[in-house]
């Protein structure tokens, strides 16, 4: 029996890419019907409990909008013009019948409006599950953490009403082994990034995280393990490109050829906030004891800063930008922020002025996720890229 | 026809009946304390109107400061479109809430309050996190530049219509391990509970008035304006006099003021002195313009139309109801007060009580004042009244403001389409005596 041959990378982002772009889903649709019983939990950014999901033998299935290529009809008529795409495009998913297969959904408490919308789906999809995940605030584990679980285990029974099946704790330490080996593989991905990024470009790294959203932990697993392996054995020619960290894009999605543009215009993305529940922990979360206060736990101590999340340190307020800018060797830090984004249009300033008190230079734009003209923002990405290599040895 | 007339000279000075001049005198004299409190030492809390806990900060004897209100009273006196623009020349994007951007600019140009002197700088930020994402940000902001102890306050969603034993138990949690120690820090005073108790049993004589009056506009005609007469009438109970005996006469003082203007027939005080026939009888969701406040509620009484219920004036708490601070229950009285602040409420929660309002106070209709600035109230108003209006046979309509920006107030749209609204609900009146 011959070997069966081994994907090269253009075959996996290219399989990542018409995944992502599916907005019919039909990889998720395909996954439940192979198996009577199974369920599909949609969840909206940035963070969301996606073990218990699993555990509950569903496929947690990543709701991050329309994208530039879905025409947003109804979805318009229940928002107003100054709230931001994302809840637009995921109303029209919803009223047109591509969410149909789908059991339930999950809100982070990420902002106001998407907490409404958690909402609005009680009243428009009466039959389909809604959950407001709310997140602590609290980083105390007494406080916070009990809270955070409470909510965790209110999860596990609603998705034991859809499932009629308990969740038990062997399952849930199963599921969280699967996705600290998911997470593993990801942070691994970006510190290949961040050491040659001319070999790992960002547009690449970003359909292989977005497919992951669609497709089982397991199937996404062996993807990254061959696009780690197939990436691994080529050498991209590097460019004088600058080097530069990218802020703002943890909920409403760039285009994809928003980040194509960033790069072509002379910057290498060498760390960004893409689809952050992909690496939401900092390093593996614990498999013994109680799962739950183990996810809790992983929340409120070891897991990513991001506007969304209160930072009860005013000392450590925004240095995690710094510390990314040092980390991955970064000459600058580009905010895109999405337009009438609460989270992190009242953040950029904090942040600015962070990075201004640490000499870090940086630019800002908005964005929406369905902007079409580029050319503008390829310019200002590549002056700031420019300017960075003219003044920055100053 | 629409007509806009723009006055050319000041206008006459607003018609005030004895409450509301009651109200102004206290609201005055709480700038003073404010802007006293460097000389009499007391220290100040920085907190927000939908979860003020404004009786614990008493029992360590400080003011609190709240610059949502700030923001209004700058709106009103139409300085807070020049504040707004100073904080986007700082940076602050065009896109976000205008009572922040009205405060950064206050501070930026000196932080003179509304009596016209300094506001002191605040000992402590109470982040009362209720039913806003714009709160944690404004405070995370506030807090660089002051430099002083901030306070998270988490209160957990009612994602679910419900509030859960552990929803108390963690909010209580938080009181006792994280608030009151770090508020007994900052003040230097120790906590006595039983001195909480006796400010939450004076809330609750108030809180009954209050109520009392707001269910006053089931009357026909209504004698009180809910919404903006309302926003006169919340003021104390929402900002710094909820516990105290001041709050108590206030309140017992607008009651026998509304009783007497049921018993002699009358209707709502406006500016222009007492409204005329009542015309239309109104729900409103969603807060006011302030930077135009007199001239949006003209456009209302010179029709004829009165609001009878509103949510806005439920955004500091949902005494109607039924909810008491419980001097029992001190600690869980204070965290279901903050659970059941109108924005904390979800979706379904808020339309179903925008139904109840229409029926009960047998409106003629669902008005929403969308508000660009605020997402908590805003986002999801377009099906709400389209819920409200299948449930209710009742026309509602929509129209679109700001709160403290100007720039956001066009008075010919907002007439136009008030307009076109109250023929609406003629057609709808003239079509039910038709069919009958």
């Amino acid at each position: 029996m011959l070997d069966k041959p081994k994907p090269t990378t253009a075959d996996i982002v290219k399989k990542c890419e018409d995944l992502f772009t599916d907005l019919s889903f039909a990889a998720a649709r395909e996954w439940k019907e192979e198996k009577p019983g199974r369920i599909v939990v949609g969840f909206l950014p940035y963070y969301a409990p996606r073990e218990l999901v699993h555990a509950a033998g569903g496929l947690p299935l990543g709701i991050f909008g329309g994208g530039d290529q879905l025409e947003v009809i109804h979805g318009d008529a229940y928002y107003q013009s100054y709230i931001c795409r994302i809840p637009r495009s995921t109303i029209e998913l919803g009223v047109t019948g591509r969410l149909d297969f789908v059991d339930g959904m999950m809100f982070p408490s990420i902002c106001d409006v998407i907490r409404n919308l958690s909402g609005m789906w009680k009243i428009m999809f009466p039959t389909k599950g809604s959950r407001y995940i709310d997140l602590p605030h609290n980083f105390v584990d007494d406080l916070g953490g009990e809270f955070y679980r409470s909510e965790l285990k209110e999860t596990c029974d609603w998705l034991s009403g859809m499932t009629g099946r308990p969740i038990t704790d062997d399952a849930i330490r199963a599921s969280i082994a699967v996705f600290n080996e998911n997470r593993r593989l990801i942070r691994e991905i970006y510190q290949l990034r961040s050491d040659q990024p001319w070999n790992v470009p960002s547009s690449e790294l970003y359909v292989l995280l977005r497919a992951g959203m669609v497709i089982p932990v397991e199937d996404h697993n062996r993807i990254l393990r061959e696009y780690l392996d197939s990436v691994r054995e080529q050498t991209r020619p590097m460019k004088d490109n600058s080097r530069v960290v990218i802020c703002g894009m943890f909920c409403e999605q760039p285009p994809l050829n928003l980040i194509k543009s960033i790069e072509l215009s002379g910057c290498y993305i060498v760390d960004d906030d893409f689809i952050l529940v992909t690496r939401w922990e900092n390093s593996d979360v614990r498999l013994e004891g109680d799962p739950l206060a183990n996810l809790a736990s992983a929340y409120l101590h070891d897991s990513k800063s991001t506007p969304p999340k209160y930072e009860p340190d005013e000392a450590k307020k925004g240095l995690y930008l710094v510390d990314s800018v040092r980390k991955n060797r970064a000459e600058g830090v580009i905010f895109a922020m999405t337009s009438f984004c609460d989270p992190g249009l009242l953040e950029r300033p904090i942040l600015q002025s962070v990075l201004k008190k640490h000499g870090i230079p940086q630019i800002a734009f908005k964005y929406a996720e369905n902007s079409g003209q580029m050319q503008p923002i390829r310019e200002q990405a590549g002056t700031f890229a420019d300017s960075i290599k003219l003044w920055s040895g100053a | 026809m629409t007509v806009i007339t723009r006055p050319k000279a000041k206008p006459a000075d607003a018609i005030k009946d004895a409450s509301m001049a009651k109200q102004k005198a206290m609201m005055a004299a709480h700038y003073d304390r404010l802007s006293d409190a460097p000389e009499t030492g007391q220290k100040v809390a920085a907190t927000f109107v939908p979860g003020n806990l404004n009786e614990l900060i008493m029992c360590f004897d400080m003011v609190n400061n709240l610059p949502e209100v700030n923001a209004i009273q700058n709106g009103l006196r139409r300085t807070s479109g020049s504040y707004v623009m100073e904080a986007e020349k700082l940076g602050h994007s065009e896109d976000v809430c205008t009572y922040v951007k009205s405060d950064i600019g206050m501070m930026a140009r000196g932080n003179i309050g509304p009596n016209g002197r300094k506001l002191p700088n605040p000992d402590v930020l109470l982040l009362s996190y209720t039913g806003c994402f714009t709160f944690m940000k404004w405070f995370e902001l506030l807090r660089r530049e002051y430099g002083c102890e901030t306070i998270m306050f988490q209160t957990p969603y009612m994602a679910d219509g419900k509030i859960t034993p552990d929803m108390i138990a963690y909010m209580v949690k938080q009181l006792k391990q994280d608030v009151i120690p770090k508020l007994e820090k900052v003040s230097g005073v120790k906590f006595d509970i039983d001195r909480l108790r006796e400010y939450l049993k004076k809330s609750a004589v108030a809180e009954d008035d209050l109520v009392k009056v707001l269910q006053s506009a089931k009357h026909k005609p209504s004698p009180i304006d809910a919404y903006f007469g309302g926003i006169y009438y919340i003021g104390p109970i929402f900002g710094a006099f909820r516990g105290t005996d001041e709050a108590i006469d206030y309140y017992r003082f607008l009651r026998e003021e509304v009783d007497q203007r049921i018993r002699e027939g009358k209707g709502p005080v406006t500016p222009d002195g007492d409204m005329g026939k009542e015309r239309y009888r109104l729900v409103v969701e969603g807060p006011p313009n302030y930077t135009n406040f007199r001239q949006f509620w003209k456009m209302f009484y010179d029709e004829g139309a009165v609001v009878v219920a509103s949510s806005y004036t439920k955004v500091g708490g949902t005494y109607d109801f039924g909810f008491r601070h419980n001097p029992d229950k001190p600690l869980e009285s204070l965290a279901e007060y903050c659970l059941n602040v109108y924005t904390n409420r979800n979706l379904p929660m808020r339309v179903d009580m925008l139904e109840n309002y229409v029926n009960e106070y047998e409106a003629d209709g669902l008005l929403i004042n969308s508000i660009k600035s605020c997402n908590s109230f805003s986002a999801g108003q377009l099906l709400m009244m389209r819920e409200v209006e299948k449930r209710t046979g009742k026309p509602a309509a929509f129209i679109e403001t700001d709160l403290v920006d100007p720039r956001y107030f066009s008075a010919a749209n907002v007439k136009n389409r008030l307009e076109s609204y109250f023929q609406m609900i003629e057609q709808k009146r003239g079509g039910l005596r038709g069919a009958a």
